[in-house]
């Protein structure tokens, strides 16, 4: 229920082993303050969470869906540039 | 029943009459993102009402159970505090109901975390963080309904001194409870009087609500004398078992 008071937040949580804060969804709130709590009761309900960052929507710049081919295809012929070409020592162990 | 078990069944009244006005919020929040932060504090309370009856239930020995304790006492048997059975009305109503609530729970439970009796010690513990939360979150939106529109102070307004004659209740403590504070057991409540007035002064004060005066104060709650409220709440929060008697799922 979007009202003209409370705009769109989006919400990242630090799990308990994650290292990054990972983005969970978005959430409708009138200041920075109630975001915080909204997403501490909309999103850490089953303990998923030790830290939580809300950021305004307004603030995300997104690629356009339109450059798509220009932005991300080139990338998609590039198979030397994942380090699968490699022997790994045994001495190394997992990775 | 011994003063203790009685200490222990007034409280879990109080959380559960009061988690379950806000259960009835459940699909009627102003907003989702509200709409789950008080189905979460009343679940917060139903908790400490279930911890609350099994240790009243072990203390009175007399086969009652955390269930039958909860549904299958009459009005006249509760002995939560009033502000707890009040209806919620408007949004406004119910956040300002919960603040008062908070704000004297809060240093209640903290205290109570020093209690004697390693009990209520360990259900304090717990309770203590979830009261924090609850108050810092009424506190947030006192402030933003007293301090928002012309229409959201007047609702905070009128439910500040609608509900303010209910707060005496939570500082009364009779001859047995009394007798538990000697011992250790329960808190003074005239040690959370000042922690109390405080905190809503200081909230009240930022969402330009005016502190009503001291004056006269109801009370009933906990010798059974209950509003017309508490009859309809139980009615509906019992029915299940009253119609299927030891039903389970």
């Amino acid at each position: 229920m979007p009202t003209p008071n409370t705009p769109l937040w989006e919400v990242f949580i630090r799990s308990r082993n994650g290292m990054a804060h990972k983005h969970v969804g978005s959430l409708h709130a009138a200041d920075s303050g109630l975001a915080l709590q909204a997403a501490r009761d909309v999103y850490t309900r089953r303990g998923e969470g030790l830290s939580v960052w809300v950021v305004p929507s307004s603030a995300i710049v997104a690629s356009d869906p339109a450059d798509k081919a220009m932005m991300f295809e080139p990338a998609e012929s590039k198979i030397y540039r994942h380090p699968t070409f490699y022997e790994v020592p045994d001495e190394v162990g997992h990775m | 029943m011994t003063s203790l078990a009685l200490y222990a069944l007034r409280r879990a009244d109080d959380a559960l009459i009061l988690g379950h006005r806000l259960s009835e919020w459940c699909g009627h929040g102003p907003m989702l993102e509200e709409d789950m932060a008080l189905a979460n504090i009343g679940l917060d309370l139903i908790g400490q009402a279930r911890s609350l009856y099994q240790y009243a239930a072990e203390l009175r020995a007399d086969g009652s159970d955390e269930d039958s304790l909860a549904y299958l006492r009459d009005a006249p048997a509760y002995r939560n505090l009033l502000l707890a059975e009040l209806p919620n009305g408007d949004f406004a109503r119910t956040i300002i109901r919960q603040f008062f609530y908070s704000a004297f729970a809060d240093p209640y439970w903290r205290a109570m975390t020093r209690s004697a009796d390693p009990t209520l010690a360990a259900i304090a513990a717990k309770s203590e963080k979830e009261t924090a939360y609850h108050l810092r979150h009424t506190a947030e939106w006192v402030i933003r309904l007293g301090d928002g529109t012309a229409e959201s102070a007047k609702r905070a307004r009128e439910a500040v001194d609608d509900l303010w004659p209910y707060t005496g209740e939570m500082f009364e403590a009779d001859a047995a409870e009394r007798g538990l504070v000697e011992s250790g057991i329960a808190v003074n409540p005239d040690t959370l009087r000042p922690i109390f007035d405080r905190k809503v002064a200081e909230i009240l004060a930022e969402a330009t609500l005016a502190v009503p005066k001291a004056g006269w104060m109801q009370s009933g709650g906990r010798t059974g004398r209950h509003s017309e409220h508490l009859g309809h709440l139980l009615s509906e929060m019992q029915f299940l078992q009253r119609s299927y008697p030891g039903a389970t799922w």
